[in-house]
């Protein structure tokens, strides 16, 4: 089957769009393969802009992992904006890939990884585009089977109408086995069409189909049960776990775009997972255990990233990073590496604490200064202990005293509103608490040159946590504790004026809410919003509160259950989740402990540290906590002198060794 | 500025040598904007190990100077920067090292020692290639005669600050009309076009703009056009290249005879 590029009939419509090079492909390290030399064809796709999905590290591995198979290709597609969505729908223009521009509609998959459920109304209008039916149901052998990933597949019920599988936990591995099983289903001439594909990926138990499930309610809204309809799926549907991150040294060749986007950096993720156990984050529940990168490994993916890619920087990625085991030797190694480069290194710095001051410290040394951000997430001491986020008022004065004696003359603040137990005092001590840093700066510089911003947003309770149970605020109570909140700020302005304020309003967190811990039924609603016209409900100036509320007004009635029933609802102990057959490895027993722990401001300790407290996921997935040290030593000589200017500009990355062990 | 923070520790090395760079934008890398090509090129410089001078303070700046900006969806092959190094490199094995090391598509054409005056003050104005597919000659040409018949064409074009009024017609040196060459079906008339660099800039778009508003000329499919070349407008209109040595040359001969 020869599949023709879209490109000359989209090149003509190129002129008339905002920021046209998003849509022209041809990045560096990027790949074009031969449509009839391989036998299983995969489209990825990021439901966003080109901008925000470019970096996205989960589709970059991917598309790199399955491109490295023989038997396989792998091509990217993004959101397109609605500018040049009106024209392609003029000229007839389906949704295309960014790699050789062929149409989504002639691949074998389409994988979509969801890192926000913001980005469903997104994939409906890819889907759509693309000329495939919106439902499942409804799709025929020829066409892509769909596939969601991401940390919002982790409760795939609300687009289980629109999606034909969904894959939670790790990718790199799981990508391999479907494109065993869909390609042995291709060469042996697909027998019994699109049913039995999906019938075999579910079999593997790592592969959810929702069709294959069904949902019963009970009168009053609640799910009854959810079983599988047919013999030999699984009941539950277990996540995927990497367990060597060393073996899986991605992305090797880090895509280099010529748009501009969210990330102008190279990213290398030096571990997986988090016990910190705050119990507000999905992503530390959802991928533990925590699975160290090697301090050899880390070197010798920050060099292969600097020198496939000529980015200027580097993020050293994971959800806590100044808690890898080797942190100090990984920060020490990469300044003597790079310094005088002008090669920035950046720590996403969450911690509070004056260690990570030092690291950031000694990881300007190449050059260049990244900014400083802790978050201490809530206000109060009190409300710290609910989340398990345990920093003291002490412990911010000592970090930010320590940042600005260190030469940081701005330091960044992050916290949530709308957190269980949560009183309008627990979110006005967030202006004591920014004044006293400010007073601290003050002091340590002797100047008043120095300011701090306060972020705030609204809490969304997330399936797989602790807080899955709990209600959700209402938009109307979290805006009036920011503006509560704003006005305590500027009560002296002395003080106010060195403090910056960055808020969101809460109406955009109850859609979000909704979408997170919703059921099947809501797949109704966003399809009755997407019609009405939602798309890129992750951006303020795109996403209408009012169009949301209207389509779950048009559709809910008829299941006698409303928006707030979704999401300012607390959930009972007994009460069957959507999610509840979908296996994060966490226990449902333990996750209920620890919320009635933390409405008892109740603190939970770090499993790496302390003994075991009985999560769940060490044994149900057959893993364990894999850190460090090691007691091995970062390699030192991959760096190439800058020197000598050599005439070797290979846009080739140096190969990697192998896979350890 | 005293007072100003500075970073701890020694400035970057100085520079020691400055090349200049012809380079071009071809093919679909033409939706590249100004921006888009100066992240490719510091990417590239960096790839390359060139080894580029930066500027000093606490955001160092690779030291590349660009002359003008080239309109994103505009293809060029006449494009002219300067970068300054902290150590002596020969012209061509930048050229090779640097062009490898670029995406195809964003080519460097030409890298020569920079020579006395500024590149700005070599150039003043462009000559332009517009393909107007299914525009019949003979129409072009009568748009285009009445658009030089008159002294002057406002045309309106937004900008970052509102909507700007621009002359689209006082700026046009010389214009010239014939079908194009490659043009494989159906008609495809091809404007060429020297045109003055004046503020604000006159751009392909909007002298196209003029020739809809003095002429009605239609326009059935997107015009694609291209810059050939820049430089320096002499008394017969021919263009003097930029990064040629006769301009240095001319001036020490003229020194010499003055002794």
């Amino acid at each position: 089957m020869t599949v023709q590029s879209l490109f000359p009939q989209l090149e003509a419509l190129l002129p008339r769009v905002q920021k046209p090079i998003q849509y022209v492909g041809g990045e560096l390290n990027s790949t074009v393969k031969d449509w009839d030399a391989v036998d299983v064809h995969w489209a990825l796709m990021y439901p966003d802009a080109y901008e925000v999905g470019l970096p996205n590290q989960g589709i970059q591995i991917l598309y790199e992992v399955l491109n490295e198979r023989a038997d396989v290709l792998a091509e990217r597609t993004y959101a397109v904006w609605p500018d040049l969505e009106k024209l392609m729908r003029e000229a007839g223009i389906g949704q295309f890939t960014v790699d050789a521009h062929r149409p989504v509609a002639a691949f074998d998959l389409l994988g979509v990884s969801f890192s926000t459920e913001l980005g469903y109304t997104n994939l409906l209008s890819a889907l759509d585009l693309a000329g495939l039916p919106l439902e499942s149901r409804y799709r025929t052998d020829g066409q892509p089977i769909v596939l969601a990933g991401g940390h919002a597949a982790f409760n795939p019920e609300p687009i289980a109408d629109f999606i034909d599988a969904a894959v939670l936990g790790d990718g790199e591995e799981a990508v391999g086995e479907i494109s065993d099983v869909v390609g042995e289903w291709i060469r042996q001439g697909r027998p019994g069409g699109r049913d039995e594909v999906l019938l075999r990926l579910a079999r593997t138990e790592a592969v959810y189909v929702p069709r294959f499930y069904d949902v019963d309610y009970l009168p009053d809204g609640r799910i009854r049960r959810v079983v599988p309809n047919r013999a030999d799926v699984p009941f539950r549907v277990h996540k995927r776990t990497t367990m060597d991150l060393d073996a899986w040294p991605y992305p090797k060749q880090p895509l280099v775009p010529l748009a501009e986007t969210v990330h102008e950096r190279a990213s290398v993720e030096i571990f997986r997972g988090c016990t910190r156990g705050c119990r507000f984050c999905q992503a530390g529940m959802i991928t533990r255990p925590v699975r160290e990168r090697s301090i050899t490994g880390i070197g010798e993916m920050v060099e292969a990233s600097l020198s496939a890619t000529g980015f200027e920087e580097v993020g050293l990625l994971s959800l806590s990073s100044a808690d890898h085991s080797e942190i100090g030797d990984i920060a020490k190694g990469l300044a003597d590496q790079y310094e005088g480069t002008q090669t920035g290194l950046s720590l996403p710095s969450t911690r509070v604490d004056a260690f990570n001051v030092t690291l950031a410290q000694e990881l300007s040394r190449g050059g260049r200064r990244s900014g400083l951000t802790f978050a201490p997430e809530g206000g109060s001491e009190r409300l710290r202990r609910v989340i398990n986020k345990m920093v003291s008022h002490e412990d911010l004065i000592r970090t930010v005293t320590t940042a600005y004696s260190a030469g940081w003359r701005q330091v960044k603040l992050y916290f949530m509103c709308g957190l269980p137990t949560e009183t309008d005092d627990d979110v006005l001590e967030i202006a004591t608490m920014a004044k006293d840093v400010i007073r601290a700066g003050r002091a340590a510089t002797g100047t008043k040159d120095v300011r701090c911003t306060v972020s705030i947003g609204g809490f969304v309770p997330k399936p797989h946590t602790p807080f899955q149970w709990a209600a959700q605020a209402e938009a109307d109570t979290i805006d009036r504790r920011l503006h509560a909140l704003r006005d305590a700020i500027n009560s002296d302005r002395s003080l106010g004026k060195a403090i910056g304020f960055r808020y969101h309003d809460g109406k955009p967190g109850i859609i979000e809410g909704l979408l997170s811990r919703g059921d099947r039924r809501v797949g109704a609603v966003i399809r009755a919003a997407w019609e009405s016209g939602a798309r890129f409900d992750g951006w303020s100036e795109h996403f209408s509160y009012d169009r949301w509320v209207a389509a779950c007004e048009q559709v809910l009635p008829a299941y006698g259950v409303t928006l707030g029933w979704y999401t300012t609802r607390e959930r009972g102990e007994t009460e069957v989740l959507p999610w509840d057959h979908l296996d994060s490895g966490l226990d449902k027993d333990w996750l209920w402990t620890d919320w009635q722990d933390a409405l008892n401001n109740q603190e939970q300790d770090d499993c790496r540290w302390t003994p075991c407290f009985d999560c769940g996921v060490c044994p149900g997935m057959g893993t364990e906590i894999q850190i460090g040290p090691t007691g091995r030593l970062m390699a030192a000589t991959v760096a190439q002198p800058v020197e000598h200017f050599t005439s070797d500009s290979s846009q080739n990355a140096p190969q990697l060794p192998g896979p350890a062990g | 500025m005293s007072g100003k923070r500075q970073p701890e520790g020694e400035p970057p090395p100085p520079v020691v040598q400055r090349l200049r760079v012809r380079y071009a934008k071809r093919g679909r890398l033409r939706f590249t904007s100004h921006r888009d090509f100066a992240r490719a090129l510091e990417r590239a410089i960096r790839r390359a190990k060139v080894p580029i001078a930066y500027s000093a303070g606490f955001s160092p700046h690779p030291k590349v100077s660009y002359v003008g900006a080239c309109p994103t969806g505009v293809a060029s092959e006449a494009e002219y920067l300067e970068i300054g190094l902290a150590e002596s490199v020969e012209p061509q094995r930048l050229l090779a090292a640097l062009d490898a090391s670029l995406p195809v598509g964003l080519d460097l054409v030409e890298v020569v020692e920079a020579q006395e005056g500024s590149l700005a003050e070599r150039i003043n104005c462009s000559r332009w290639e517009i393909a107007l597919p299914r525009v019949p000659v003979a129409t072009l040409t009568a748009a285009v005669q009445r658009f030089m018949a008159v002294s002057e064409v406002p045309v309106e074009r937004l900008t970052k600050s509102g909507t700007r009024t621009v002359d689209a017609r006082g700026a046009v040196v010389r214009v010239d009309t014939r079908p194009n060459r490659d043009a494989v079906e159906g008609e495809c008339a091809t404007l060429e076009l020297v045109v003055r660099h004046v503020t604000p800039a006159v751009r392909p778009d909007d002298i196209l703009t003029g020739l809809q508003s003095v002429a009605d000329l239609e326009l059935p499919e997107a015009p694609r056009a291209t810059r050939l070349a820049q430089g320096l407008l002499d008394a017969t209109g021919q263009i003097a290249d930029p990064l040629s040595t006769i301009h240095a040359a001319a001036r020490q001969q003229t020194s010499r005879s003055g002794n």
